[in-house]
């Protein structure tokens, strides 16, 4: 009898009628930063289209002020491997895009060209500031300065 | 940050502001989009990015342009199955040699960036494409690997991903199946910044490589061209490529 009733309250338990929606759906990943003013589920509907309309903006018109790309979304959408530190790429299941992409069995091949890590070097994909010695505006000034030096030496050979 | 969700077509007319209209004609109006605010940030029509490179200052030994670019794009180190025939080059130093008077001299040559590039002419997707400032790309989302600009390049400048690729540079996504090349540094110049080859080339005291606006007559590389002998590769073929050389 005893035996019976610990195998009622172990069925009981286990029973999906209790489970809650953390099981049934994948549980997506907690992300860093400011929300998204559009809210999360605007964007889980139209992520595919957003990229796709700022991809051709970035690499065809050179607008790099772009809100959808990817290196964007992995600035807070990472996913830190507790033991590494290190965030995880697509090859992990637990990698932001591929827990909802597996669960809905899309299959997505951004990731054969693009990085699914957060950018290397995030400072270098915000505008150059004329102080930066790699800044267009620092590199014209050197070379200015370098004719003016030029002149000078000549106009010294010449007296 | 603006919410996109609630964007209508009555907010995209109004935030286009400058709604220009030219008249043609009587009756013919030529009606155009966007304010300044969005074409300052995209690649500028009114410029044309190019390089001067002067052999006679380029060291035969010095390939520091070269390690500089595969460490910004990240296109090595490669497979072990990389050869010369097979391998991503974007650019290269190749060194010439008169065989009548022994003298030798050495240049990086990558994608020559042309006005008219036959890459663009031949791509049957429009994956090769030419931006508004003469940068020459690929657009690899549509590229289909027929490799047909490779064929039509006179410069040898394209090369072609044969293997999977891991650890991409965010700047430089890179991938099996698709056609790659120099993109002039187009991640950097869009923002402001001098490409990467250029940046090695001066941090080596050479300078060899002149950086800057064709388009514009008072920048120090129109003002070079304009001054000094230089020549175009293959300018038989009057393409009018973004890359000059000097004493070759």
């Amino acid at each position: 009898m005893r035996l019976i009733l610990a195998l009622l309250i172990a069925l009981g338990l286990s029973s999906p009628v209790h489970a809650d929606e953390h099981e049934l759906w994948p549980e997506v990943p907690k992300a860093t930063g400011e929300p998204h003013p559009e809210g999360n589920e605007y964007w889980r509907k139209n992520h595919p289209t957003l990229l796709l309309h700022d991809r051709d903006l970035a690499l065809r018109e050179g607008d790099r002020d772009i809100q959808a790309s990817l290196g964007t979304c992995f600035t807070c959408h990472a996913v830190t491997d507790e033991a590494t530190g290190e965030p995880v790429t697509i090859e992990d299941p637990r990698n932001f895009c591929r827990v909802c992409h597996d669960f809905a069995a899309v299959q997505v091949d951004c990731f054969t060209c693009h990085r699914s890590t957060p950018p290397e070097d995030p400072a270098l994909r915000a505008m150059a500031t004329p102080d930066e010695p790699n800044s267009i505006a620092a590199y014209l000034e050197r070379l200015q300065a370098m004719e003016a030096e030029q002149e000078a030496a000549q106009t010294e050979a010449g007296q | 940050m603006t919410n996109r969700a609630e964007l209508t077509r009555r907010d995209v007319l109004k935030s286009g502001a400058a709604l220009a209209t030219i008249t043609l004609a009587p009756g013919v109006t030529l009606m155009t989009f966007g304010g300044s605010d969005a074409e300052a940030s995209a690649a500028d029509a009114g410029k044309r990015w190019g390089l001067l490179i002067d052999a006679g200052k380029c060291d035969e030994n010095c390939s520091d342009c070269v390690t500089a670019c595969k460490t910004e794009n990240k296109w090595a180190p490669q497979n072990e199955h990389a050869t010369v025939e097979n391998s991503s080059q974007w650019i290269r130093k190749v060194t010439l040699k008169d065989k009548n008077t022994g003298r030798k001299v050495s240049a990086p040559v990558m994608c020559q960036h042309c006005e008219s590039p036959p890459c663009v002419d031949v791509c049957p997707t429009g994956a090769s494409m030419k931006r508004a400032d003469g940068i020459v790309l690929v657009d690899k989302h549509i590229c289909i690997g027929c490799r047909y600009c490779m064929m039509a390049c006179p410069f040898k400048a394209r090369s072609f991903v044969h293997e999977n690729v891991t650890d991409q540079s965010v700047n430089a996504p890179r991938g099996k199946g698709v056609v790659e090349s120099c993109t002039l540094c187009v991640h950097r110049i869009d923002r402001g910044r001098i490409p990467a080859c250029v940046e090695a080339c001066e941090a080596t005291g050479n300078s060899a490589i002149l950086f800057g606006d064709l388009a514009d007559p008072e920048s120090p590389i129109s003002k070079a061209l304009e001054q000094y002998p230089s020549i175009a590769l293959r300018a038989d073929l009057e393409l009018n490529p973004g890359v000059r050389y000097q004493n070759l």
